[in-house]
């Protein structure tokens, strides 16, 4: 690790196709990139509470006194990262290999369906540690499984991945339901969710606090995740079959079994954060749960422009508007709908900012790269 | 402006002949390292087929794209009835009374045949005069929110029925045969009833009875008043319907004959049009004595060639062992492709063998198919004794097998990547340059990278320098920086000078000639065929998929005779005795009778020559 850091350090970096000379420059201008525009949705989303009669500055000083600063503030947003630190490296593998995986809410549930239908017998009939590690395979398994029909008719047929993962997310989405109210339903309650686990027999908490020990592991996922993207064979053939297809044909890469592999990766990824989601904070599930952390968290990502260290500020920056916003909301009594409304303007202002800020001619070339990302592309 | 040994043949009999309806003075069109029009002079008569030929690149699409509002001439003017005009938009040259059938489908695959001809516009009533229509706007579409579809459809009955084109106006563009398709383009073309109308090889995606009808209804067509320009590839097409012939090369016209002359040859007998066929080929492909500068330039491979017509056999040299044989390998055609049909040759170490033909003759699945990357229906391809049909691109590559694609930002290269990466995008994972658990070592590939930049003469201001930002005789050398490193066998070189200045072109041919001379063996797949005289031994020529007779490069004629077989023209060599074209009986027919066609307009005996090369397949 410490070569590697060092190697990005002395000079332009191998891997990333984006990354340019004058490491020092750029920096800078992410963070302009990122910061104005987050900047122009708060002022915007201001606007709005003044019109609807809040008081803006009490709204976000309780936001982010709620999310970020109060004691349980930071512990409950940190808490809320784990999930999603591991769905934005989810992304990223699939953004990388030139895939759009928009199925990661319905991966995320049913992966924490199986996860809260199965732990109590796991928990009850092993040893802490082995029932904890088996959850967490089991949640990327079904994760990873739920891609696999996607991936197979992309890499064989080139049917666009878009539609398909967005179907078998909505069929994700029900199975999970169904199978929570059929197989595993709970005697205890009326309504529909699993036998719930006791939280002290699942993941640690870190000492004295209420942050289960689930962030590590998603720390030291998303770590690994960049690793490989950036410094192996494996990251390399991703990159290549994302910036150009056809050439990956033509370097002789095995096209197919990367885009299920990566399509694998990325709902295995986004199993173990519905996993450390059931095993840290839950231990159990309701039919109807649904935290809808697939899409803003998407958009962002994409915008973080497909690194996963990049990610991790946006996702961070998510969970504190999730966790303070709802606080916030409440003492401003608005419905917490609005946090979407913030959420969605700060996206806008984001995608907008990508293209105003490129001169005039290149404006253009930014939505053509879009479009051929969308492309539908033809068989490998 | 002078045409530069150019027979004005019918430069005679102009001036008793009505005003021009179009007149092209001096067109000149620039492109970043390309002149495609160089003062071109072009006059267009009303009932009048006027044929363009000449190669790939010789101007003739950029020309009529000029004329049809689609591109801006840098120097020159236009006259359109003997008033100056300039067509800033394809709807300006369409109100003007500009047709034109592109070479690629422009039509909306989604929509019905009538839909697409009524995004052009309204058919033009009978006797509205030209000059009142000031735009498209007032065509049918223009006119009110209704789509007329009523009328419009009356209006396609009627011109589908004076084409004799059997479309169905209610069918969905997308589903119809490719043939069919066509016809529908040259309908929307006619469809605002254009005094003008521009054909860019209308017939090559065209089976020969529907070409023949084709032709059949250009002639009605410029019966009926209208001017047609016909840009073709294949010869035989251009005097069976040409008033009169234009030949461009490299931007300039080469020649061009006049109507008396093709009808006198029409009428004559045998000996004429054998004679005017190799005049005309020898206009499109011949003596390139244009420009001093590049011969210079250019000057060694050009002049051997030229000189010493064709390099010295091989024979006096012992045979050197086969390291590449190729057995019946047949492709499936993807869309707007031919794919390949039975081919077969084989390769010696040190052998240069050429494979010509016009462009979109199977060169591009020839290529593919050889490197790995695309998918072999029947036939075998053996490398140094092993059969290698089933083994994939990365195999190949390390058997030695190596492939330099003309689609080099495309295909070849990831411009958002670094030199250093894109000189081992095949190598990928591969010790030293990666470790065992797959992480990259930095110093490896650097020092890789840079031996290959000095060996290859890359010009890049550091290997961590993105591949895009190179020009384009750097992004070749890259190319074959990396597919010539490591001991290859054998090369297949894809158009390997395509867009290259001359300097760097000739700097390639030297790289292929040395490496031949190492031992490795070259099949260069090219559309130049002065390239191919100047570095090949043997040349083979692709026509529609097939490879059809291979030629020693070894004496003067031989240009002729090749350049006969990539245009489809009779004279050069017939087609490979009991090869059948496109693989079954039934077409079979149709090329019988396409032959037929040939006998008849050049009235020579058609028997297949009995010179055959060990490679030509035979099914028969």
């Amino acid at each position: 690790m410490n070569g590697a850091v060092s190697d990005s350090a002395a000079g332009a970096s191998p891997a990333p196709a984006w990354s340019k000379p004058r490491r020092g420059l750029a920096a800078v201008r992410v963070l302009i990139r990122i910061t104005v525009p987050v900047m122009a949705g708060l002022i915007l989303g201001a606007v709005i509470l003044a019109l609807l009669g809040r008081n803006p500055w009490t709204f976000y000083s309780d936001l982010f006194r709620a999310g970020l600063i109060s004691h349980q503030g930071w512990q409950a947003m940190l808490t809320r990262l784990a999930p999603l630190l591991l769905m934005s490296a989810g992304y990223v593998v699939a953004f990388r290999a030139g895939l759009w995986n928009i199925g990661g809410d319905g991966q995320f549930l049913l992966a924490a369906a199986f996860v809260a239908g199965l732990s109590p017998t796991l928990v009850a009939g092993l040893p802490r540690p082995l029932a904890l590690l088996l959850l967490g395979l089991l949640g990327m398994a079904v994760g990873g499984v739920w891609t696999l029909l996607p991936s197979y008719l992309k890499a064989w047929f080139g049917v666009n991945e878009i539609i398909t993962t967005v179907m078998m997310s909505f069929i994700g989405m029900n199975l999970a339901a169904l199978l929570i109210k059929e197989a595993w339903r709970t005697e205890s309650v009326m309504v529909p969710q699993t036998d719930a686990v006791p939280l002290d027999q699942l993941l640690p908490r870190l000492g004295g606090t209420t942050i289960h020990a689930g962030i590590i592991v998603a720390g030291v996922v998303v770590l690994a995740v960049w690793y490989v993207l950036r410094y192996t064979a494996t990251g390399l053939r991703l990159t290549v079959l994302g910036a150009s297809p056809a050439a990956a044909r033509h370097a002789g890469l095995p096209v197919r079994r990367l885009i299920v592999g990566a399509f694998f990766a990325s709902g295995a990824l986004v199993g173990l954060g519905a996993a450390l989601e059931i095993l840290g904070v839950w231990g159990y599930m309701r039919a109807d749960w649904n935290p809808k952390f697939g899409l803003a968290l998407f958009a962002l990502v994409f915008l973080a422009r497909l690194d996963p260290l990049g990610a991790a500020p946006l996702a961070t920056f998510y969970a504190v508007l999730d966790i303070g916003g709802h606080e916030a909301a409440r003492t401003a009594s608005l419905d917490s709908d609005f946090i979407l409304v913030l959420v969605g303007l700060i996206l806008l202002c984001l995608a907008a900012w990508q293209v105003l800020r490129l001169p005039a001619g290149e404006r253009l070339t930014w939505w053509r790269c879009l479009g051929d990302r969308l492309r539908l592309r033809d068989t490998p | 402006m002078e045409h530069t040994g150019a027979p004005r043949t019918g430069g005679a009999l102009e001036g008793t002949r009505t005003q021009p309806l179009v007149r092209l003075c001096g067109i000149t069109k620039r492109y970043p390292g390309v002149i495609a029009n160089d003062a071109i002079d072009l006059e267009l008569h009303s009932r009048e087929i006027h044929c363009l030929l000449g190669e790939n690149g010789a101007g003739k699409t950029t020309l009529m794209r000029i004329l049809a509002g689609l591109a801006k001439p840098d120097a020159g003017s236009l006259v359109f009835e003997g008033r100056p005009v300039l067509f800033r938009s394809p709807g300006e040259a369409l109100a003007a009374g500009v047709g034109m059938v592109h070479q690629h489908p422009t039509l909306v695959p989604t929509f019905t045949v009538l839909e697409n001809l009524l995004l052009v516009g309204g058919r033009r009533c009978a006797g509205e005069p030209w000059r009142d229509r000031g735009s498209r706007s007032r065509g049918l579409l223009g006119r009110g929110f209704r789509l007329p579809r009523k009328e419009a459809e009356t209006a396609f009955g009627e011109l589908a029925q004076r084409l004799g084109a059997p479309v169905d106006p209610h069918a969905v563009v997308g589903r119809l045969p490719l043939g069919q398709q066509q016809w529908v383009e040259i309908l929307r073309a006619l469809w605002t009833g254009p005094r003008l109308l521009i054909l860019d090889e209308p017939t090559a995606r065209l089976a020969p009875q529907e070409a023949a009808a084709l032709l059949a209804s250009l002639r009605s067509l410029k019966d009926g008043g209208t001017a047609v320009v016909l840009i073709t590839h294949k010869l035989r097409e251009a005097l069976q319907v040409a008033d009169r012939i234009t030949v461009l090369r490299a931007g300039r016209v080469a020649g061009v004959i006049g109507p008396e002359r093709l009808d006198a040859v029409r009428a004559s007998g045998a000996e004429e049009p054998a004679l005017l066929e190799s005049e005309i080929v020898g206009l499109m492909f011949g003596e390139r004595g244009v420009s001093a500068e590049e011969l210079e330039l250019a000057g060694a491979g050009r002049a051997r060639s030229r000189s010493t017509t064709g390099r010295a056999p091989a024979p006096a040299l012992p045979p050197t062992p086969v390291v590449l044989s190729v057995r019946d390998l047949t492709v499936a055609p993807r869309r707007q492709e031919v794919g390949l049909h039975s081919v077969s040759f084989s390769l010696r170490a040190g052998e240069i063998f050429g494979i010509a033909g016009v462009d979109g003759n199977g060169q591009k699945e020839l290529a593919e198919a050889l490197a790995g990357e695309r998918p072999v229906r029947r036939g075998s391809i053996v490398l140094d004794g092993r059969d290698v049909t089933k083994a994939g691109v990365a195999a190949r590559y390390e058997l030695g097998l190596r492939f330099v694609t003309d689609d080099r930002l495309g295909q070849g290269l990831i411009p958002s990547l670094p030199v250093s990466l894109n000189l081992m995008l095949k190598r990928i994972g591969r010790p030293p340059w990666w470790s065992r658990t797959g992480r990259l070592s930095r110093t490896a590939l650097l020092r890789e990278a840079e031996r290959l930049i000095q060996a290859f003469e890359i010009k890049t201001p550091n290997p961590e320098a993105t591949a895009g930002a190179l020009s384009g005789g750097n992004l070749q050398r890259l190319i074959l920086a990396r597919e010539l490193a490591d001991r290859p066998r054998v090369v297949v070189y894809l158009r390997p000078t395509q867009g290259l200045d001359a300097r760097t072109a000739l700097a390639v041919r030297r790289r292929i000639e040395e490496m031949a001379a190492q031992g490795v063996a070259a099949a260069v797949i090219s559309t130049d065929l002065d390239e191919l005289l100047s570095v090949c031994g043997r040349i083979g020529v692709l026509y529609r998929g097939h490879l059809l007779e291979v030629v020693e490069n070894d004496g003067p004629g031989v240009e002729y005779k090749i350049g006969g077989l990539m245009v489809g023209a009779p004279m050069g060599g017939r087609l490979a005795a009991g090869a059948d074209l496109d693989g079954d009986g039934a077409s079979e027919e149709l090329h019988n009778r396409e032959r037929a066609a040939n006998h008849e307009l050049t009235s020579q005996p058609d028997e297949p020559t009995s010179q055959g090369d060990e490679s030509t397949p035979r099914l028969g």
